[in-house]
């Protein structure tokens, strides 16, 4: 069997028909996030003058950063079918691990690392209960994070302090304005390629697609599901001392859990199944804009902050519906109900007419 | 118990596989209670039994899946123990499940090399899919495997298609010493049979691979076979070359046992 050689040349002699269709349908979701947030951004546009200028793209970049990396940390996990309720709380956690090891006589930096080191640490925790224990990871990361919010409290009094650090080190970590913004993409972009490009990236997926199958090819489920919960804490940690640096000042008694599903949600809306088996980087960043844009676009508008959560909820829950729903039109189950078949009719006429383009 | 783990076959052919009262439970379920089964060089063994018999836990054990609770398995006359999957491949062993081990969500040529990728950046193990992609589409064009794009995520193929895809991935590999097929021909049509029958029948007398298929229709197995084991009750309770049973004498014992056992279970 000699194809088993690298081929010699490359590409295939299957080519797709059309790149463009197949990509639509394969990642529809994204696409339909992606102009709910084009349509987000006209709407605020029109409404307000001050919604698309430079110093709103600094506020926006603000929103949508921490949304965006809650969001990026969590798709691995989603994608296997876990999630990881306490990453908001070790973002809360996390400069207090800082400010710990900075009394303890330990420069800024290593206790920096050091604090990351930690959240990996109790990130593999969160792994071994939940996958050697099979502590099913709602109820596992849920004690986590509350076992860490009380740890945070008792530490620190329940008293706000100061993140600490000297100045060049606080601007790249987060006292910036844009550093953050930077942070996010960079993690992003990185996120990105090792979930499309390695093999640890596709063996998320095969993992969350079909343990069972992953598991008679060889694929060590357990280790790779450990890892992802070790990377998702390794983030929370992360962005949890850079907003530390950019806000200036740690409350232990915020509430990490509303941080945690604002990046779920992010994600989700961005096309990641709670179920697992499916989810880009991508859409969790597309996810987050949109999360971003609402929050953002509403206090623009002048929404007092009360009917902002009641205008954020129903927001969410168009888009979900509108995203599940061509979601269901579309997928190989055939379309049911009537909304699913008009939007099924809709996309065969596109996906037609890029046929059509293709062969002319 | 053969001190010497078993170079002896009937006709003094070389065992590459051999089993010693192989058992595993699962909970109270005994699924295997001792095991015993030869096999040699370029043979093709058939395993008939009925459902829940146990064929389909002795070749999760023999592909390194389950861990026996007890006995001992020879390859080559040494005993070995797989501590994993890829333990047992790298001894040469490959297997299509009897659930075909594919993740739905995956393109069929990423599904052909599940973790065996072409990779390349050393440590970060950069996926080399252009590469993958080629090879799996020229592999299926070799072995006469007609899916529509190998671009395609499995699930939309159909079900003969995604056995034909298991079957190519265990197939490809260069080591195969032993090929483990649970029920490799349950969905297919008539075509893909004769071709997947083929491949079988090339594989074992060219290549020297020894294969153990198992298959509820027994024709199909008349036509691969050398011998045919029967599992009944996690146990080997016939072991008979292809000269020694014919298919209807075959049929006429399942039936038999079938019969005994359901008035067993009526006696309880
Ligand atoms: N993972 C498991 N957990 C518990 N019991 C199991 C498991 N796998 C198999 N069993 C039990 O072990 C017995 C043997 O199952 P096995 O799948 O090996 O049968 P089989 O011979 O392959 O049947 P079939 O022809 O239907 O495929 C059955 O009673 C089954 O219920
Ligand atoms: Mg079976």
């Amino acid at each position: 069997m000699n194809s088993n050689a690298p081929a010699s040349r490359e590409g295939s002699r299957r080519i797709p028909v059309s790149t463009i269709r197949q990509f639509i349908g394969q990642h529809l979701t994204e696409v339909v996030s992606a102009l709910v947030a084009v349509a987000l951004a006209i709407f605020f546009a029109i409404q307000s003058p001050n919604f698309l200028t430079s110093d709103n793209a600094l506020v926006l970049s603000q929103f949508i950063a921490p949304f965006a990396i809650f969001a990026l940390a969590e798709v691995p996990i989603l994608i296997l079918g876990e999630i990881d309720l306490s990453v908001g709380q070790m973002y809360i956690a996390a400069p207090f691990f800082v400010t710990y090891w900075h009394h303890a006589g330990i420069p800024v930096l290593p206790s920096v690392v050091l604090s990351l080191l930690v959240c990996c640490g109790l990130g593999f925790i969160n792994g071994l209960i939940s996958i050697s224990l099979r502590v099913p990871s709602f109820i596992a990361t849920l004690g986590m994070a509350f076992a860490l919010r009380g740890i945070i409290l008792i530490y620190s009094n329940g008293a706000p302090t100061n993140p600490i650090g000297s100045h060049m080190l606080v601007n790249i970590l987060g006292g910036w304005a844009w550093s953050e913004a930077i942070w996010a993409v960079g993690i992003a972009v990185l996120l990105h390629v090792m979930l499309r490009g390695t093999t640890f990236g596709l063996h998320i997926v095969a993992v969350g697609g079909n343990s069972e199958s992953a598991r008679e090819s060889g694929i060590r489920v357990e280790r790779i599901k450990i890892w992802c919960f070790v990377l998702c804490a390794l983030l929370g940690g992360l962005i949890g001392i850079l907003d530390g640096y950019h806000l200036g000042s740690l409350d232990p008694a915020t509430d990490g859990l509303t941080f945690m599903f604002y990046g779920v949600t992010s994600a989700v809306i961005g096309g990641t199944a709670l179920t697992g088996g499916r989810g880009t980087m991508v859409g969790a960043c597309i996810g987050a804009c949109v999360l971003g844009m609402i929050k953002n676009g509403f206090l623009i508008l002048g929404t007092s902050s009360f009917a902002l959560d009641l205008v954020t909820g129903m927001t969410i829950l168009l888009a979900m519906i509108l995203n599940v729903q061509i979601e269901q039109a579309t997928s190989m189950r055939g379309p049911r109900g009537s909304f699913s078949r008009a939007v099924n009719l809709v996309f065969s006429i596109v996906t037609q007419r890029g046929k059509g383009k293709v062969r002319s | 118990m053969t001190p010497n783990g078993g170079t002896n076959g009937p006709a003094g052919v070389e065992n590459v596989l051999r089993t010693e009262q192989l058992s595993l439970s699962f909970g109270p379920v005994a699924a295997l209670k001792s095991v015993n089964l030869h096999l040699e060089r370029g043979e093709v063994l058939g395993l008939v039994g009925n459902n829940g018999a146990g064929k389909s836990t002795l070749v999760k054990i023999l592909t390194g899946l389950y861990r026996p609770d007890g006995g001992r398995i020879y390859l080559d006359g040494e005993e070995v123990r797989f501590r994993s999957v890829q333990d047992a491949r790298q001894h040469g062993i490959e297997t299509v499940f009897q659930d075909l081990a594919l993740v739905d969500e995956l393109s069929v040529y990423h599904n052909l090399f599940l973790n065996r990728e072409y990779t390349r950046g050393g440590w970060f193990r950069f996926l080399r899919n252009r590469t993958m992609r080629a090879a799996a589409s020229r592999f299926l064009d070799d072995i006469g495997i007609d899916i529509p794009s190998v671009d395609a995520p499995v699930a939309k193929l159909s079900g003969g298609q995604r056995q034909a895809i298991a079957v190519a991935r265990a197939v490809r590999q260069e080591n195969i010493k032993i090929l483990l097929l649970d029920e490799p021909l349950a969905a297919m049509g008539a075509k893909e049979t004769s071709l997947i029958i083929g491949l079988i029948n090339s594989l074992s007398k060219k290549a020297n691979i020894s294969i153990i298929v198992i298959d509820h229709n027994y024709t199909h197995l008349f036509e691969i076979c050398d011998r045919i084991n029967v599992i009944q009750h996690g146990q080997v309770t016939v072991n008979k070359s292809l000269s020694e049973i014919s298919l209807e004498e075959l049929i006429e014992f399942m039936v038999q046992s079938f019969r005994r056992d359901v008035a067993a279970g009526d006696a309880k």
